[in-house]
């Protein structure tokens, strides 16, 4: 079926890291391959970009200049598509540092302003709608329980009486059942502890969809629609950079802002300062301030995903 | 010593009002806030009655101070309604009132819930000098420092303030952080959150259609 | 060499020979595949969303459809054991329909694999070697390893056999029964894969149940057995194929069993879920009634499902009646429908509802779902179908017909539509 190819690594470097040419013939055979595809494809995608896009390798096993094209790639295609400036970076995972989020569910007053944050600050699709935040209503008298959980409450106001709210996004485990799955490595823990997704390496399986405890992942079930001039072009690759149609997507801890030292987005649009970040490994953090001195506890704390998002009663 | 004891009654008085369990702070917006314009423009011609803080000692004060560290918190800047400051543009001329009344000629959005049974505008606000609050002590601090004020009933709120864990903070997670003052979301006045219109639900997945 | 291309040309001039009831059958299978393919431009271009798939059910009819037919691929081989531990006299036969069955059902899983992809173009991903595959932790990924290897194999002792029978020769045992023994543990691992891959799921509590392999193997004892029974009666009919009536029942009696623990197993998890009385009984509540006071709209298939197994297993255990070719082969539809609707509805959908966080979403499928689903069977019967031909005028015909001209295939044993057999519920 194919040349017998020696070039795959056992482990995978970043992208920084990796200096090692590709094998030859490993490229002939893609290449090869590309022909072929390009062939049945027929109709008017034949184009360089098209071939491409086809070929690329997996993030972490693209070369510094490989990288490179790719990123220039995608800016001039995001640029045309929303007519203004888009940039896409790579931003490498910060050493010494490992994310963690805390989210306190005695002031969450369920307003939502933390999704919509998000879907701005993301890029998600407006339609069809792709929200990575879920916020539950639960009632007091059953506490966090997801059976009596109702994701489309609405009214004139929040908080509604004898209710609390219980935000849930992408957990961030330490031992993510998504990565496990995934049969082709396109969704990965980063070295600071944030699983994210090479969008352009997913074949849209949804295993990872399956295998979430948290309801987390979202698949992009047609071309997502962003209006341009709501389109945020600070982009990263591995973050919220527009998706294609046909992959899975997810909260990304905004990499985007936090590997430039910002906050999430939600933390910032919390109304009543429910959500805290910061780096688990600085004890003078906020975050290592909450695991000390407050009462936290983890979702589907039975499953082993040891989440990096803790829940926690401020009050 | 004799600075410190006065450190300690302070955080027990603190103490007694959480345990009354008076406050609780639910919502507030950052949108809808009108609140911050009316907080900090408290005093009025006149005065009110005097009560001095609570002074009884219950069990559970907490021995260290949040107060008075020599590190300046970064903080938003005082969110006084436009043209309000300083107090003293009008105030100068006024003798203080200390009388507790409703107010008829100004400040009428003034609306006070916050311990109303037992205060009134001097206990905060300084009576000769309003371009200043003041601690239970007398001593004056700066309306950009208010958090002192509200950290000698608030405690522990204020040990978490400072922690980063209560209010929201922004900037950097790894750097130069922005602290809010109390008042930038509790209205001093009227501390409680007002509640939210949520943002719409999400689409229900039987109503995603192509 | 030159005498595999006489094969390939004789097998060519064969599919295209045929009585017109041939011709109808093989044209309803194109008009299928055509809409099908048709209906999966539309999916191809607007995405996913035209299914009804969304991210609370993620996994819907295309990989139930798959499930069921992992099973009918592991368990035509598995014909192959008792075939052998009985010596029913058309062992030859009845291995390389088996096989041929086993090749049809694996095509039609990887399609539906394929048209469940969100980026079937990016398919090279998952090539050892070429792409980056997830090993050893990606069940996925053993899935896809596994199954195309069954599909080669199967292919390869099929095409083998077939071709010894063109050429008149017998095949050599040496090659074909070491082949032979060796495809009954993968059948056995392609069956056992699929199941972990839902089983290892600790997200999905209805999944999550250290018998759903065993029972996903007893099903298919079930269902890939039902298949053949009917296969071989129509085959017997219409072409020289000889099978004895005592095989029948003996293949018969072999599904009781089959369907017995099958029953079992089911009626330890039922027991699981409603004594110990936990959270995670609201999925099999789903199945069989509703939660919330909602009456769950695949209730009806449940029960459907759990009915027909126990009714059907009743007439395979009564010697009498698995004896009557009337009640046999209404039990082999029986079970073949309760196990489709097990792996198909049963199995995937009470999985994902309520979802992870609660919520409910119910899911039934889309049109396009349905015309899609129909294009990939009609490939499957339409490979089965043609292949059968092949075999069949390979393996009845005498060997100089083939050698001389073709005209006198009027005369040449037609295989029946097999209708009877087709049907996917």
């Amino acid at each position: 079926m194919a040349h017998e190819c020696h070039c795959e690594t056992i482990d995978c470097q970043t992208p920084a890291g990796n200096e090692q040419a590709p094998s030859p013939d490993r490229r002939e055979w893609v290449k090869g391959m590309a022909a072929v595809a390009a062939g049945l494809m027929a109709a008017g995608c034949t184009d360089q970009a098209s071939v491409d896009a086809f070929l690329q390798k997996h993030f972490r096993e693209l070369s510094k200049s490989e990288l490179q094209e790719v990123l220039e790639r995608l800016e001039k295609q995001y640029s045309e598509q929303y007519g203004k400036d888009v940039e896409v970076k790579a931003t490498p995972a910060k050493e010494g540092v490992n994310f963690g989020y805390a989210l306190d569910i005695s002031r969450c007053i369920g307003c939502r302003r933390c999704v919509y944050a998000c879907v701005g600050e993301n890029n998600q699709s407006r339609d069809p709608q792709v929200h990575w935040i879920t916020v539950l209503e639960m009632d007091k008298e059953h506490g966090v329980s997801l059976e009596h959980a109702d994701a489309y409450y609405d009214g004139e106001q929040v908080p509604r009486e004898g209710k609390f709210y219980f935000p849930v996004a992408c957990q961030q485990c330490s031992n993510p059942p998504c990565c496990k799955v995934c049969p082709v490595n396109a969704t990965y823990p980063d070295q600071d502890g944030i699983v994210v997704i090479d969008y352009d390496w997913c074949i849209g399986c949804r295993c990872c969809m399956s295998a979430c405890p948290y309801g987390a992942r979202r698949f992009n079930w047609s071309d997502p629609s962003i209006p341009s001039d709501e389109m945020n072009p600070d982009t990263e690759y591995l973050g919220n950079r527009p998706r294609p149609k046909g992959v899975v997507e997810k909260c990304t801890f905004c990499l985007q802002r936090t590997r430039q030292g910002l906050y999430p987005k939600c933390v910032e649009a919390c109304p009543v300062g429910a959500r805290k970040f910061g780096n688990l490994l600085d004890p003078k953090s906020e975050i290592r301030y909450i695991l000390e001195n407050k009462r936290v506890f983890i979702l589907k704390e039975e499953l082993k995903t040891m989440p990096k998002f803790y829940y926690y009663y401020g009050l | 010593m004799n600075a410190s004891s006065k450190k300690l009654a302070v955080t027990l008085a603190a103490a007694v009002l959480l345990s009354l369990g008076v406050f609780r702070f639910w919502a507030f917006s950052a949108e809808e806030k009108e609140g911050p314009e009316k907080e900090a423009s408290a005093a009025e011609e006149d005065g009110g009655k005097k009560t001095p803080a609570p002074d009884s000692k219950p069990p559970g004060a907490q021995p260290q101070s949040v107060m008075e560290d020599a590190e300046a918190t970064p903080v938003a800047p005082p969110p006084f309604s436009p043209g309000i400051f300083p107090c003293s543009g009008c105030h100068e001329d006024l003798d203080p009132n200390p009388t507790v009344r409703t107010l008829k000629r100004k400040h009428t959005n003034i609306v006070l819930e916050h311990d109303e049974k037992n205060r009134w505008c001097y206990d905060c606000h300084t009576q000769g000098n309003m371009d200043k609050l003041h601690l239970a002590s007398g001593k004056p601090v700066d309306f950009s420092e208010s958090y002192k004020l509200c950290g000698q009933c608030h405690g522990p709120t204020l040990r978490d303030w400072k922690a980063g864990e209560h209010g929201k903070r922004t900037g950097s997670w790894s750097g130069a952080k922005q602290y809010l003052l109390c008042v930038n979301c509790h209205n001093p006045h009227s501390p409680k959150f007002q509640p939210l219109k949520p943002l719409p639900p999400p689409v229900r997945p039987k109503d995603l259609r192509p | 060499m030159k005498s595999f291309v006489t094969f390939v040309l004789g097998s060519m001039r064969t599919v295209f020979r045929g009585s017109p009831a041939y011709f109808a059958w093989i044209g309803l299978l194109v008009l299928l595949i055509i809409q099908g393919i048709g209906a999966y431009c539309t999916q191809a271009t607007e995405g996913l969303i035209v299914t009804n798939m969304r991210d609370s059910v993620s996994w819907a009819f295309y990989i139930g459809n798959f499930t069921f037919l992992v099973g009918v691929a592991a368990a035509a081989v598995m014909l192959v054991i008792p075939a052998y531990i009985y010596d029913w006299k058309p062992i030859k036969e009845v291995v390389v329909f088996g096989e041929i069955l086993a090749v049809s059902a694996v095509i039609m899983c990887l399609l539906f694999v394929v048209v469940d992809m969100g980026h079937p173009e990016r398919f090279w991903h998952l090539m050892p070697f070429v792409g980056k595959v997830n090993f050893p932790s990606s069940l996925l990924a053993w899935d896809a390893l596994v199954l195309n290897a069954y599909l080669g194999l199967n292919l390869v002792v099929a095409t083998y056999i077939v071709y010894c029978a063109f050429n008149g020769k017998h095949y050599n045992p040496q090659i074909v029964v070491p082949l032979v023994i060796f495809s009954i543990p993968m059948a056995i691992s392609i069956h056992t894969v699929t199941a972990f891959l839902y089983n290892g799921m600790a997200s999905r509590p209805y999944w999550n149940s250290a018998i759903l392999a065993p029972r996903f193997l007893a099903s298919a004892f079930c269902s890939g057995p039902a298949i053949l029974l009917i296969l071989f009666q129509v085959l017997r009919k219409v072409t020289k194929f000889e099978i004895k009536d005592e095989a029948l029942h003996k293949i018969a009696e072999l599904m009781a069993y089959a369907m017995g623990f099958n029953l079992f197993l089911t009626a330890a998890e039922i027991f699981k879920e409603y004594y110990s009385d936990t959270q995670h009984l609201v999925h099999i509540q789903y199945l069989f009634g509703g939660v919330h006071g909602e009456h769950s709209p695949i209730a009806l298939y449940g029960w459907a499902s759990l009915l027909l197994g126990i009714f059907a297993f009743l007439l395979f255990l009564v010697p009498a009646t698995r004896r009557n070719p009337v009640t046999m082969n209404a039990g082999a539809l029986m079970i073949y429908a309760s196990v489709y609707i097990e792996k198909g509805i049963a199995l995937i959908i009470p999985g994902y509802t309520p979802d992870t966080l609660g919520q409910i979403y119910e899911y039934v499928p889309s049109i396009t779902e349905l015309r899609i689903s129909a294009g990939v069977f009609g490939v499957g019967f339409l490979a089965l179908t043609l292949m059968i031909k092949v075999a069949v005028h390979a393996m009845f015909i005498p060997h100089a017909e083939h050698a001389e001209h073709e005209g006198a295939s009027h005369d040449t044993p037609q295989v029946a539509p097999p209708e009877a057999a087709a049907k996917p519920a």
